[in-house]
């Protein structure tokens, strides 16, 4: 009962956070700001599911955040398919894409599945790059904006509601799969896989259930992205974007849903701020990150909660 | 034919310089476990120095002994500020540290030098040879003897000293190691420096061919930690193996199916063995403790 309790807590914090934020923008400059710690970490959340409860890496997972944002770009200036069945189109092409390519690389474990997942990742950013006649090439190509009956979905403002309501739902989601049985089996293949097999958990199965679902998340999120940009170019699916995702997700806490969302907020927000050290940006950025998680080891939200928990009790 | 050798040239000069990169993650994973991505800024760190010291007028030999110095030295200090510090952490929470590590050396250099490409004159020449048609450069053979030579001596340092059996010793039980009085700290100091020296030199050796600016460590990192991996990682062997396959792999892949998607069929037969063979061509089936 207990979990289920906090799982409504996290999942109130969050819509209370989106309802209460507001409040507190001066101007739409911020929430664009706001609106993409939202999208990222949709993104993130998907790849916490993966690498914070099931224990699996991913270095690729940019390549499903690609497929998400070139989907709603190609559909309805190639195809003419508008953009409102672009974006789920793209989450069912990654979570087909990741079912299929799951299956054989997932039974890689570690480091070697980090190099296989990582190779998938390339290979997807290298068609985006290569496939000039429908993605445009390296400079990449405009995205229609989003219509919905006869609404444009466009303006910072806009977004920030749209991002954020969507964030809550994938919470919400998240919360309710990891306090179901297939949370507990993701949980159970992190501590161990083998102590896991002999319970009866079926790993392959599970490992490609997670792995299929932070395809999705990340799709969307891509596809919001490309959506609210109103652009999109390769770098949306490479590999640096990659890492961006792994380490949102490590910085802010692997197996802390609302870690999630801090870790986004701090490397979507930190550079915005570092602007104001000009060249020195990425040397700023680079110290922060080993600063943290040199002192928040297990994450920032983790870390601070069990600070909090020790002065507590 | 000529074709043939001149994909093969190619090839095996960055695959040398792959190898060199892969073989430096090996050293540092062998000793402490850590995943370092900050391997290929220690290439770009090698190749910058050398560059600017030769623009400052240092003579080129002096200017490419002070690139390695400059490099170990960044290397040991990677070691004591940013990974000792938080030794017991989890092996996900290290290599985002040396990411952070990464990022931060490639601001240092955008700052200190710029973000412009650079190049160094060749060292033995820059007429190309005829080889059966094909032309090579010299520099390229300077790759390849360089990069032999480093293998040589690391095998020669690991088999005859008693340093090197410390590090062997500590890659193969880190708690028996420190029982038989290996201070096993200071060996992964030691490997910290020792990759980084090795990676200097190849960045060093490659520039007149490849040219160097502040952000050429990402790809060639990510390169090098494939190639580790293919070869099966902890095996310096596989390591230098791995990498002379990528860079084959890449320039034929490049000369005779396609230019743009030569990575891709790099990757695909990485794919491709990790699914034949999950630990890697020579790595060791993993026995799993419960």
């Amino acid at each position: 009962m207990r979990l289920r309790t906090s799982n409504v807590t996290v999942v109130a914090a969050v819509a209370a956070l989106v309802a209460v934020l507001p409040l507190v923008l001066p101007s739409p400059f911020y929430f664009r700001i706001a609106a993409l710690v939202f999208i990222f970490a949709l993104a993130v959340l998907g790849l916490n599911l993966l690498m914070g409860f099931a224990g699996q890496v991913s270095l690729g997972h940019a390549g499903f955040f690609g497929i998400g944002a070139y989907a709603v770009a190609i559909g309805p200036t190639h195809w003419g398919v508008p953009s409102w069945a672009a974006l789920p189109a793209g989450a069912a092409a990654a979570g087909l894409l990741a079912y299929l390519v799951g299956r054989p690389i997932l039974r890689l474990r570690g480091h070697y599945l980090a190099v296989a997942t990582l190779g998938m990742g390339l290979l997807i950013a290298m068609v985006f790059t290569n496939e000039a006649r429908l993605t445009g090439g390296p400079d990449g190509m405009p995205v229609p904006r989003l219509e919905l009956f006869g609404w444009r979905v466009r303006g910072s403002i806009t977004w920030y509601w749209v991002s954020g309501v969507t964030l809550v739902i994938g919470v919400w989601l998240a919360t309710n799969l990891i306090g179901s049985p297939t949370g507990r089996a993701f949980r159970a293949i992190h501590d161990s896989e083998t102590a896991a097999s002999m319970l009866g958990i079926d790993l392959a199965r599970y490992k490609l259930t997670a792995f299929v679902l932070s395809a999705v998340y990340a799709a969307v999120a891509g596809a919001y992205l490309a959506l609210f940009d109103g652009l999109v170019t390769p770098a949306t699916a490479g590999f640096l974007r990659s890492i961006e995702f792994v380490s949102m997700a490590v910085l802010g806490g692997l197996g802390s849903i609302l870690g999630s969302l801090v870790g986004a907020a701090v490397l979507v927000v930190l550079p915005q701020m570092l602007t104001v050290f000009h060249d020195y940006e990425h040397i700023a950025l680079g110290l922060i990150m080993i600063v943290f998680m040199i002192f928040l080891r297990a994450g920032i939200v983790p870390s601070l909660a069990a600070v909090v928990a020790r002065r507590v009790g | 034919m000529p074709e043939f050798l001149q994909f093969l040239a190619s090839g095996l000069t960055v695959g040398a310089i792959y190898a060199l990169v892969a073989l430096g993650f090996t050293l540092i994973y062998n000793a402490s476990d850590v995943i370092n991505f900050a391997q290929g800024e220690f290439v770009m760190l090698g190749g910058m120095v050398t560059v600017f010291a030769a623009l400052a007028g240092v003579p080129l030999p002096l200017a490419a002994v002070l690139a390695v110095i400059v490099a170990v030295a960044v290397g040991l200090l990677l070691h004591k500020l940013a990974i000792e510090p938080a030794r017991g952490a989890s092996a996900v929470t290290l290599i985002i540290i040396t990411i952070g590590a990464s990022i931060l050396l490639r601001g240092v250099a955008a700052v200190a030098f710029d973000k412009r490409f650079h190049s160094l004159p060749p060292f033995a020449g820059s007429d190309p040879w005829l080889v059966g048609g094909a032309a090579v450069l010299p520099q390229s053979l300077v790759v390849l003897a360089g990069t032999a030579a480093i293998v040589t001596a690391l095998w020669a340092f690991m088999a005859h000293t008693l340093t090197g059996k410390a590090l062997i010793a500590t890659a193969s039980n880190r708690l028996a190691a420190r029982l038989t009085g290996i201070n096993t700290d200071r060996i992964v100091g030691l490997s910290f420096a020792v990759s980084a020296g090795i990676g200097a030199v190849g960045g060093i050796l490659v520039t007149p061919i490849t040219l160097t600016s502040y952000d050429v460590g990402t790809l060639l990192a990510l390169k090098g930690f494939a190639a580790a991996m293919l070869g099966g990682m902890g095996n310096p062997l596989g390591a230098v193996a791995g990498g002379l396959i990528v860079g084959l792999l890449e320039a034929f892949g490049a000369g005779y199916i396609s230019s743009a998607y030569k990575d891709a069929i790099a990757f695909l037969v990485i794919l491709a063995v990790l699914f034949l063979r999950p630990q890697g061509l020579l790595g060791s089936a993993g026995v799993e403790r419960v």
